[in-house]
């Protein structure tokens, strides 16, 4: 069968399967609407959490951003996995004891204040935002290079669906599409992945391929080494960066997705405090599947790639070398005029520019997978984006019509009144994500580094330290987290955007990169929230007690 | 659960996520960055050991640190409230 229709049917399947789901899951109070009425088992949880947090960008970014950084890329595999040790160990299980329906929640009534609820409703909104705006581009991206039509017409298509199941179920409809798109994109990472596996080292399962030999008898990661060493670049299995930079970036990863509300919020979805743990250990274990696997993609894109094109004649490339070129994505400037691809690290002679969103895409094609497997893999990158905005569109629409309109604005507002506001506001939100997605801010690749960094500087310290401990009260944890926030805010617009007088790297404090400064921003909020925190009053006794509650489950049989 | 068995379980916890956390510092922080440069002169198959706990081994331990808290901290569940 063709490709394109392959491709339509892949598509059309997996979408009217997304909608039956809405359709069946419709929320009737505002308890399924924010938090699927707290009756989701922990293995469904663990899908939907990682199907939530594992966006376009792990889906079709990672794989070949790790095989342009070499030993470097560790940093998104350990931080964006390590961070749901410390959820799992540190916030899930008392959160769902706390058992409320949001982040702000939380931190208002821990911090007995509206000023701390406004701080963080403020934090998710703008973490949120940055986030689903990355989103909808994805899914535009998606459809224009697989359907064929305008990016516009695809981010429009994208919201109209995102819109319909997030706006009629809310977090039940959420929850369930979730694990329905879970189960599509990991089926689509693995089918690709496996097939390379096979054909390049004879071992089916990914995570070993990439540590066995090549058909020429020598260890890929020894070859890929040797190549990299001769076209000038770092060696594949060491780095360029610094360590401290590298233990910081990672550092500022794990604590900024342990601090992501659209995350957190995910675990008070289930029926129990030990259904909390053990949601995170499962969704860690889903998440587990497609992050061992990225970077065997990795480093089998990356030599098949080198294989294919270096000082081979432009003449002889094959068809999906020229499929990639028409995007654009993929470049060839014969410098010396001697036909022949020069592919080397110093740009003076190189000729081939290589966008590294394709190592994903054009994957199957380079390996001549069959047609059916291109078309799921458009389908797997959809499920990615759709499923992450609609998770980020629920906490936007949630901070909105819970944390501001019923706990602040208008508390006498009937739970018809609330549930009516928490769709008008979903409505909004996808209607504003959608704009970003068509008029993209030229900042977005910025700003997503920017959310976890703000998510490390301003919830973590916050929420570890309400559970953690007694003593800290709300003039400690507002300083905190206001500090934390503006203090990162400064560093990434000053070097990301040559604000405040901008600076190159060897400005950096201490040599920590933007991405890497919401760690120090983290040790700042903490060192601020406990000085201030010893100058002032201790909380009340109630507060105090409901510490303590939290940090014991009950148990009911 | 009375204040005095609350205190204990919440020590016993504590004891835990002490033990647990060094071990998720030490695969991820100390093997795939700290000693990375040591462990690398180690090559288990096609991997030196350092770039493989970077890319591969740190994640499978978290998910077994998890696992292994989710049994820990259902058999305390179970010890102290059948005291209760």
């Amino acid at each position: 069968m063709e490709l394109q229709i392959w491709i339509w049917l892949m598509i059309g399947l997996t979408f009217s399967l997304y909608i039956g789901i809405a359709i069946w899951s419709k929320a009737g109070s505002t308890n399924e609407f924010y938090v699927a009425g707290t009756g989701v088992s922990p293995i469904a949880n663990g899908m939907a959490t990682a199907a939530d947090w594992m966006s376009a960008a792990s889906f079709i970014s990672m794989a070949g951003l790790i095989s342009f950084m070499g030993y470097d890329g560790s940093v998104y595999l350990m931080g964006w996995t390590g961070g749901y040790v410390l959820l799992a160990l540190l916030l899930a299980p008392y959160l769902r004891k706390f058992g409320k329906f949001t982040v702000p929640d939380f931190i208002g009534d821990r911090y007995y204040s509206d000023t701390a609820r406004l701080v963080a409703v403020f934090c998710a909104l703008i973490i949120s935002f940055t986030y689903v705006a990355g989103q909808m581009r994805g899914v535009g991206l998606v459809f224009s290079r697989y359907l064929e039509v305008d990016i516009n017409t695809g981010v429009v298509i994208g919201m109209a669906i995102v819109l319909f199941y997030a706006v009629l179920g809310g977090m039940k409809g959420i929850t369930y599409t979730q694990v329905a798109q879970y189960c599509v994109l990991i089926f689509a990472f693995m089918v690709p992945a496996i097939f390379i596996s096979i054909q390049m080292t004879g071992n089916p399962i990914p995570q070993l391929g990439f540590g066995s030999e090549g058909a020429d008898g020598i260890y890929l990661l020894d070859k890929l080494d040797g190549l990299s060493r001769e076209l000038g670049f770092h060696e594949y299995t060491s780095g360029s960066k610094s360590k401290l930079d590298v233990f910081f970036i990672t550092a500022a990863l794990m604590i900024g997705t342990a601090g992501l509300p659209h995350v957190i919020v995910r675990f008070f979805t289930v029926k129990k405090v030990s259904d909390a743990r053990k949601s995170a250990g499962w969704a860690l274990l889903f998440i587990a599947i497609l992050y061992t696997t990225a970077p065997a993609i990795s480093v089998f894109a990356r030599t098949n790639l080198i294989d294919t094109v270096s000082e081979k004649k432009y003449e002889e490339m094959p068809v999906w070398f020229d499929n990639w070129e028409k995007t654009g994505l993929l470049k060839f400037e014969d410098k010396n005029d001697d036909g022949i691809i020069q592919y080397v690290a110093d740009p003076q002679i190189n000729e081939l520019t290589i966008d590294r969103d394709i190592m994903v895409m054009a994957n199957p094609e380079i390996a001549e997978l069959p047609n059916w497997v291109i078309a799921l893999l458009a389908a797997g990158a959809l499920a990615a984006a759709l499923s992450t905005a609609a998770g980020l569109l629920l906490v936007i629409s949630s901070s909105v019509s819970h944390d501001l309109i019923k706990k602040i604005i208008k508390p006498d507002v009937s739970e018809k009144g609330e549930l009516i506001a928490a769709r008008i506001s979903a409505f909004f939100a996808v209607i504003m994500a959608g704009y970003f997605g068509i008029n993209p801010p030229g900042f977005v690749a910025a700003v997503v580094a920017l959310a976890f960094g703000l998510a490390a500087a301003s919830f973590f310290p916050a929420i570890v330290m309400g559970i953690f401990y007694k003593r800290m009260n709300k003039e400690g944890a507002i300083s905190g987290m206001i500090t934390g926030l503006l203090l990162m805010l400064f560093y990434m617009t000053k070097f990301k955007f040559g604000w405040f007088g901008g600076g190159t790297e060897a400005d950096w404090w201490f040599g920590i990169s933007p991405e890497g400064f919401g760690t120090l921003a983290m040790l700042v909020n903490f060192i601020v929230s406990l000085t201030v925190c010893h100058m002032t009053k201790e909380p009340s006794e109630e507060i105090q007690e409901l510490v303590e509650k939290i940090r014991i489950p009950t148990i009911d049989k | 659960m009375s204040k005095n068995l609350a205190e204990e379980y919440w020590k016993k916890n504590l004891k835990y996520l002490l033990i647990l956390l060094s071990i998720w510092f030490t695969v991820s922080f100390g093997f795939g960055i700290l000693l990375i440069d040591e462990l690398n002169q180690i090559k288990i198959g096609g991997f030196k050991l350092g770039f493989w706990f970077a890319q591969q081994g740190s994640i499978y331990v978290f998910v077994t640190l998890i696992f292994i808290y989710i049994y820990l901290m259902n058999r305390l569940d179970k010890k102290y409230h059948s005291k209760k």
